[in-house]
């Protein structure tokens, strides 16, 4: 169990998201991942569904989109190589607010968002370093998503 | 740099030069290919711009996106918003247009020499880049990486997508292009060009960064750029404002203590921070 461990601490750590990860924490994060694969065409998750995992890229191109009735759903973003699909799973009521389909054969590392919630609430300086690496992913895409409504290639 | 005390008459009279070929680009979008009508073709360095004369209705900036070298003639590529692009996008082949220039300071090509290059474009900005982006890979051994990421507002407003295509098959140019808003049916990325800056390789302490859009996105560009470890000085924006006379004369491309058509328009960002979000400048 201890080499399954120390394998997944070392993937871990080879992802930008975790890099210079304290050890400990490493260990503790490792307990609640695992290795995955999706093929194309495939969704990590739904609108609506619990958000109680979330995923490291490895490889491949994954894309956020929102469904639209009677029509193509829009693609709010692609995500892709060292990205962290989902965010979602860190605040109440934890549900997924896009669709996350595979548009290139996906690998990476499946993260179980209960379990890491659990460890969260148990040890406060793991959720602060958690919430140190993800606030600086929601604000970058909030401010990509504040580009992306000013239109700014549109006519002026 | 032509010296405005002396200005030469040329630069302040138009030559002729005749539409050798018009492509419509995009629905809004056209390049007009340009020859001397029996005069001289003149030097134009890549990110310099011409003041393109459609008799009888006016005069506008236009930057140059394809150099003579480059075996395209001289293109200025030309988005139809106003009365004089419009009447220059609509300009038939044969047709007879002013021109003076070129005008302003261009991308430094020869400072980047030995360094990596970071090329950031989103939409028409990619335009004025072209003759740098041409320039750089027909020497390519002078440069160290060379990353291109463009942005466009949707897949049915990419620009020149075969030079697009033809750049990314090169084994030596890391590219990698994006659009703003897409349906689910596009295979590439979504997202704004800033986002790609941090996904790409390049030595933020030996490269220079040639970035050219409209003015927030070259913002939030700088900022990632910024963000990576790039130094303002090592940054260069395109800036745009209306210009008239293109020689520092008329004052009406001011931004601050510069003058956009004599200065610029390529500045670099440490030059231009403290003034670019500067409302009403």
């Amino acid at each position: 169990m201890s080499a399954v461990v120390s394998t997944m601490d070392q993937i871990l750590g080879q992802h930008r998201f975790f890099a210079d990860f304290p050890p400990d924490f490493a260990e503790l994060i490792a307990g609640c991942a695992r290795n995955t694969h999706y093929k194309p065409g495939e969704y990590l998750a739904h609108e609506s569904d619990r958000a109680d995992s979330f995923f490291i890229l490895s490889k491949g191109k994954v894309a956020l989109e929102v469904a639209v009735p009677g029509k193509s759903p829009v693609v709010i973003a692609t995500l892709g190589a060292q990205d962290v699909v989902g965010v979602s799973w860190l605040v109440a009521p934890y549900c997924w607010l896009f669709d996350a389909r595979v548009m290139e054969d996906m690998r990476g590392i499946s993260i179980d968002a209960k379990c890491l919630r659990v460890k969260c609430d148990a040890d406060h300086d793991l959720g602060y370093e958690m919430m140190k690496r993800l606030l600086p992913v929601l604000t970058q895409r909030l401010h990509a998503t504040r580009m992306q409504i000013l239109d700014v290639y549109g006519k002026s | 740099m032509p010296d405005v005390r002396f200005a030469p008459a040329d630069l302040l009279v138009p030559t002729p030069y005749r539409v050798v070929e018009r492509v419509r680009e995009l629905d809004d979008v056209t390049t007009l290919r340009l020859e001397p009508r029996g005069g001289e073709r003149t030097r134009v360095n890549p990110g310099q711009f011409n003041m393109l004369y459609a008799f009888g209705i006016g005069e506008a900036a236009i930057s140059v996106s394809a150099a003579w070298e480059t075996g395209r003639g001289l293109s200025h590529t030309i988005r139809d918003v106003g009365m004089v692009s419009h009447a220059l996008s609509h300009m038939e082949e044969g047709a007879e247009v002013g021109l003076r220039g070129p005008f302003g300071s261009g991308w430094p090509l020869d400072r980047a020499e030995g360094r990596d290059i970071v090329i950031v474009a989103g939409g028409l900005g990619l335009a004025p880049l072209r003759p740098a982006i041409e320039a750089v890979l027909a020497r390519r051994e002078r440069y160290g990486r060379v990353t291109v990421l463009i942005g466009f507002r949707s897949p049915k407003d990419i620009l020149f997508p075969r030079q697009i295509r033809d750049w990314r098959e090169r084994p030596d140019v890391e590219l990698h292009a994006t659009v703003d808003h897409s349906a689910a049916d596009w295979r590439g990325h979504v997202g704004v060009v800033p986002t790609l800056i941090q996904r790409t390789a390049f030595d933020p302490e030996n490269c220079l960064a040639f970035v050219c859009g409209p003015e927030i996105m070259m913002r939030f560009s700088a900022q990632a750029l910024l963000g990576a470890g790039v130094s303002p000085a090592r940054i260069h924006l395109s800036m745009e404002r209306n210009m008239k006379c293109a020689i520092g004369h008329c004052g009406r491309c001011q931004f601050g203590p510069h003058f956009v058509c004599k200065d610029g328009p390529v500045f670099p960002l440490e030059l231009i921070a403290p003034i670019l979000s500067v409302r009403e400048i």
